[in-house]
């Protein structure tokens, strides 16, 4: 716990889409930061501080802090930028947080953003990969989730199939989302009959790529009840990073989820976060991690979860709603996607999220993932933390 | 068995084989000044209704009233220098021959500066507050190079 308790008191995205011709970088930051202020009732005036970040080197722009502060609102204010690849956006979040914890700013702007339209995906996330051991065999993205898919399959017996469910329920829930990119429903059949990827990977078990821009407004304790009736409070937060070269990473398992779950629940006094949470929003980049890391974060038994997601558990309307939003598979602005979770479980405790509500948000997860299996993850409520 | 000495090893080096193949879409905001340098030989520029500012390149808001800017004005031709300088070394990063002049260029109208190059004279007859001109390409594509240059309004 910081100094001062932290709550998100507004958000904003933008209309997802595959290309925004029709803006630059910058011109679709702002669209998502007048949101955000919009919603807070706040003017850029009322910011103490902004954190942004993007991917390192997908639109080739290396000083996105100062480019982008026609957008931002970042001319002439703090702002700094945040970046760790996939983990970008849930990173701001626990930035934004740190800075809000610390008393040391008041009210501080979170823009997570990507223009993905702009670069070849794979080759600037080969720039993640160590020169020397990785990037000359390097095969990938949806490679490196492949091999976990295939690790867990030959220890459960599960198959694409009881992935393809994970791919029908949140391409379903996407429907519900305005902001979401592909709003279409599939079902298994066609997720199966989709083209391969990657052995297990089918097309339609994996994310787009996609535009968009998300913000997000954190303000103290001081303040966040005077500006927003009822504030998504941040309770905690954790993160994990476990390789340096791709062959440490213990594929099938996903260590750095497990661990960054633990400790969040433990300092925050959640024991049987199946029962307590009533909703996560996963950075869940392809359907096998829809069943790997609920199990690692402790939600299920290791090997249980395709069958709870076969129960309908995780579907809205079940026990525990798994992203409402129609989570990552439905919308990828690599950059923000980590933030769009974190806002959509803040609408989620405030009560705001439309179509897509879960009744009676009290408690919620958002998490972040990145490259080869690293893990941030927050935890939501609606009450004040302790 | 292997000898352990590792001051005998020579490290290996590998050469990148990445490449990232970008593309910008400059907007619709930029788009509108880019076609009026290249259809009509003209400068656009957004002002901002709060302040009044003038921005060129144009800004779709005003950065610091956080504002749509609603409307577009014509500025320029003529313009002045703001500051210079005359690059004499050639670099990589410098498409023309040595020496250029690098720019600051503010168009009638305009609150703001734009980066180019002064040519057609003289680099040590250039000085701050000289006012000058654009010289467009004979062949335009839609990008800031259809502005060859600001050459000396008088000349
Ligand atoms: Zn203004």
């Amino acid at each position: 716990m910081g100094k001062k308790r932290v709550a998100i008191v507004g958000t904003g995205q933008t209309h997802h889409k595959s290309h925004r011709p029709d803006v630059n970088g910058q011109e679709l930051i702002h669209e998502a930061v007048t949101r955000a202020l919009a919603d807070a009732e706040l003017t850029i005036k009322d910011i103490d501080a902004i954190v942004i970040g993007n991917m390192d080197h997908f639109e080739g722009i290396n000083y996105v802090d100062c480019w982008s502060v026609d957008g931002s609102g970042g001319t002439m204010r703090p702002i700094i930028k945040l970046t760790t690849g996939g983990t970008t956006g849930s990173t701001l979040a626990i930035g934004g947080y740190h800075m809000v914890a610390s008393g040391l700013f008041e009210k501080v702007l979170i823009i997570g953003w990507e223009k993905n339209s702009e670069s070849d995906t794979t080759g600037a996330i080969t720039t993640a990969f160590d020169p020397i051991w990785d990037r000359l065999v390097f095969a990938g993205a949806i490679a490196g989730l492949a091999a976990e898919g295939q690790a867990y399959m030959a220890e459960f017996g599960i198959t694409d199939r009881d992935a393809a469910r994970v791919s029908v329920r949140d391409r379903k829930h996407a429907v519900n989302n305005p902001y979401a990119q592909l709003r279409k429903e599939v079902t298994i059949e066609e997720v199966l009959e989709s083209p391969m990827l990657s052995d297990p990977i089918h097309l339609l078990d994996v994310c787009p790529r996609t535009d968009g821009a998300c913000a997000v407004i954190m303000a103290s304790e001081d303040v966040a009840e005077k500006i927003c009736p009822v504030p998504d409070w941040i309770w905690g937060t954790a993160n994990r990073h476990v390789y340096t070269y791709v062959g440490d990473v213990n594929l099938g398992e996903i260590d750095s989820m497990k661990n960054a779950a633990t400790e969040l629940f433990a300092k925050t006094g959640i024991r049987e976060p199946r029962k307590e949470l009533d909703v996560i929003e996963l950075y869940q980049p392809y359907s096998f991690a829809g069943i790997i890391w609920i199990e690692a974060m402790g939600i299920i038994p290791r090997g249980k979860g395709s069958e709870y997601i076969w129960s309908g558990a995780t579907d809205m309307g079940g026990e525990l709603p798994i992203n409402p939003s129609g989570g990552v598979i439905a919308c990828n602005p690599i950059g923000a996607t980590g933030l769009i979770r974190c806002a959509e479980v803040a609408l989620q405790v405030m009560g705001k999220a439309g179509d897509r509500q879960v009744p009676d948000v009290n408690l919620g997860v958002s998490t972040g993932f990145g490259g080869c299996f690293w893990t941030d993850i927050l935890l939501h409520g609606k009450k004040k933390p302790e | 068995m292997i000898d352990q000495d590792l001051s005998k090893v020579t490290p290996q080096v590998y050469e990148s084989k990445i490449g990232v193949p970008y593309t910008w879409w400059a907007g619709d905001t930029a788009t509108r000044f880019l076609e009026g340098i290249r259809d009509r030989g003209e400068l656009w520029a957004t002002r901002c209704g709060k302040c009044s500012r003038t921005y060129v390149p144009p800004r779709k808001n005003c950065p610091g009233c956080f504002e749509e800017n609603a409307e577009w004005v014509q500025v320029g031709p003529g313009a002045t220098v703001v500051t210079f300088t005359v690059a004499r070394r050639p670099l990589a990063a410098i498409p023309d021959p040595v020496p250029v002049v690098f720019a600051l260029v503010k168009p009638d109208g305009a609150d703001t500066a734009m980066l180019h190059r002064i040519g057609d004279v003289d680099p040590e007859k250039v000085s701050i507050g000289m006012r000058v001109k654009p010289r467009f390409a004979a062949e335009r594509k839609g990008h800031i190079r259809d502005i060859e240059c600001f050459v000396p309004e008088q000349g």
